[in-house]
């Protein structure tokens, strides 16, 4: 049973929920404005939306952060799930502790010092290896660093709840640990790494400061190209691009949201059904 | 007897049963080894070193000489320089000091919505917190971007207080510190949130009861039963605004006037601008040893929270 909530709590909570919401909203309503001075209102108009296809500078940024984008979640979701593996099913392994410190740090490192020290280690190893060159290859590598932070606490929680006896079922009857795990287990966890793949693809397409820092000349990734423009004000333009965005952004949001919910109801379902039948 | 037999037997085929999980774990180890820790001794490394006029920016700390003798020439001058220039402690100081006030509005703007929700019910509950982390995903950049929509000169707020008539003239908020400090708590209100949430949901419901049964007044009960109960949370929330916000760059940088000299800042002024990498990287290391109290305060009831 649940008390009354009281209603000061109640208006606190709306206007905190103002606070996140009332600049995005008043951005999207000002990116459809026909006039180009950015405080008057001269009618709806998609002419910024327009202009961005005829902008060079801005498709090419895009078409790299997507690319990178999609590259990283990839690595990211594979590494981020044999760490989250690692951690959940080996209990004791040399090598542990060093581990958790490495999937936990990035999540409250500030971005500014994981950036000039990756810099730093590309810039020595170019010297003494003759590789990485400072680029796309460069931006991937240091936001899977990042993401798979974020896949491995996601996909370690899943792993944590996942009942085991279904994977040990398939292995005394003859499946060897890999084929007993795909066949079972990883159904089960499949919508943690598509909601994790999907929040990693919306972290890499964010990153401004880490791929400042690692990228090289004519590597200018989307978020790069907004924060110079954006540093010479409100530009009706950019109010076009950050809207696309923040929507693009969200649909991959609401649709991680979406699985992982999903999920849930589904193994609800699946532990009634159990209980049902014994 | 027998036993041995079929274990050297089976030797080959155990391989894989006995080492096969290192083919799990190493490749994450090695490559956050790699990319992510290794940097940090990188940036140390060169902290020490002096600028150099040539590629990379910085002369080598390890050098070996014809007859197989390595010579190191390491200088401390890079943090010595961090105490004489005074521009770098103050920049710490502030920094400090603007995610501490940033933190504590936080909290108490953030410690009566996480409560707030919590006592609503579970299907309210996840619509809410979907509300809550939506934004907490979205784009960094575009929402600062976006409040200098709503706080500059012609900006919503002004527009709005304007036409009420409680100013006469614009306020200005940009490039003020007001700004930096609405920044921060605009992209930052949701990590205080979250982990306050998961605090707060879990709280005992029988205790407040029967405090209230005891005659306990409700700010009583407050006090001494949710209070305590929730500081994990309280603890978790603060270091996840302060850590971040210490080393925030592109607040400062958009909404901030010159006088917002944040470390984050400094150190991207230093390496950018000045391209002085060795005093850029001391800068970075200084911040560091600086964060590594909060970080394990951090980690520390992160874990506690985890287990329980």
């Amino acid at each position: 049973m649940r008390e009354r909530v009281p209603p000061l709590l109640i208006s606190v909570l709306c206007i905190g929920i103002a606070i996140l919401y009332l600049p995005i909203l008043v951005l999207i309503a000002y990116s459809f404005n026909a006039s180009a001075l950015v405080s008057v209102w001269g009618g709806f108009s998609t002419s910024w939306y327009t202009q961005l296809l005829h902008n060079d500078q801005i498709l090419d940024a895009a078409w790299l952060s997507l690319q990178i984008g999609v590259v990283v979640s990839t690595g990211a979701v594979i590494l981020g799930t044999l760490a989250a593996i690692a951690l959940v099913r080996f209990r004791l392994f040399r090598g542990r502790l060093l581990l958790t410190g490495m999937v936990n740090a990035p999540l409250v490192m500030p971005e500014i010092i994981t950036g000039i020290t990756q810099l730093l280690l590309f810039v020595s190893m170019l010297n003494l290896l003759g590789w990485p060159h400072r680029g796309f290859t460069t931006i991937v590598i240091a936001h899977i660093a990042f993401c798979t932070a974020y896949v491995t606490i996601t996909v370690q929680s899943r792993l944590q709840g996942a009942d085991r006896s279904l994977e040990e079922a398939a292995m005394d009857l003859g499946a060897g640990p890999v084929r007993a795990f795909v066949d079972t287990t990883l159904p089960g966890i499949a919508p943690a790494l598509a909601s994790s793949w999907l929040l990693s693809f919306t972290l890499s397409l964010d990153d401004l400061v880490i791929s400042s820092f690692v990228s090289g000349p004519g590597a200018s990734t989307l978020p790069m190209v907004i924060f110079s423009k954006v540093k010479l004000g409100v530009s009706p333009d950019v109010n076009a691009l950050a809207s696309l965005i923040i929507c693009l952004v969200g649909v991959c949001i609401l649709l991680a949201g979406y699985l992982m919910r999903r999920a849930d109801q589904q193994r609800l379902a699946d532990a009634q059904m159990a209980e049902q039948d014994a | 007897m027998a036993d041995t037999e079929s274990r050297v037997a089976h030797g080959r085929n155990n391989w894989p049963k006995r080492h096969g999980k290192w083919l799990i774990i190493l490749p994450p180890l090695l490559f956050l080894l790699v990319f992510f820790l290794i940097p940090f001794a990188f940036a140390l490394k060169i902290s020490l070193a002096d600028t150099a006029v040539r590629v990379p920016p910085f002369t080598d700390i390890l050098s070996i000489t014809p007859d197989w003798h390595i010579h190191a020439t390491w200088n401390l001058g890079n943090f010595k320089y961090l105490f004489t220039d005074e521009v770098y402690g103050l920049s710490y100081f502030y920094s400090i000091k603007t995610a501490f006030f940033s933190t504590l509005i936080c909290l108490a703007l953030g410690y009566p919505m996480a409560y707030a929700i919590a006592r609503t019910s579970k299907s309210t509950q996840s619509v809410l917190l979907l509300i809550i982390i939506l934004p907490f995903w979205t784009s960094f950049l575009l929402r600062v971007y976006a409040l200098e929509g709503i706080i500059r000169e012609t900006g919503l707020l002004n527009s709005a207080l304007l036409w009420l008539g409680v100013i006469h003239h614009p306020l200005q908020i940009m490039r003020t510190t007001l700004a930096v400090y609405l920044g921060i708590i605009y992209s930052y209100l949701p990590f205080m949130v979250l982990p306050l949430f998961a605090t707060l949901e879990k709280l005992d419901h029988s205790l407040l009861e029967a405090a209230a049964d005891l005659g306990s007044p409700p700010w009583r009960t407050f006090v001494d039963v949710t209070l305590p109960l929730s500081m994990p949370g309280v603890i978790a929330g603060s270091m996840l605004v302060f850590i971040p916000a210490i080393g925030e760059f592109v607040i400062p940088t958009l909404l901030g006037g010159p006088n917002n000299l944040m470390i984050g800042r400094v150190l991207w002024d230093e390496f950018f601008g000045n391209r002085d990498w060795p005093v850029a990287s001391a800068v970075a290391i200084a911040f560091l040893v600086l964060l590594v109290g909060p970080i394990a305060i951090y980690q520390h009831y992160n874990t506690k929270q985890m287990e329980s």
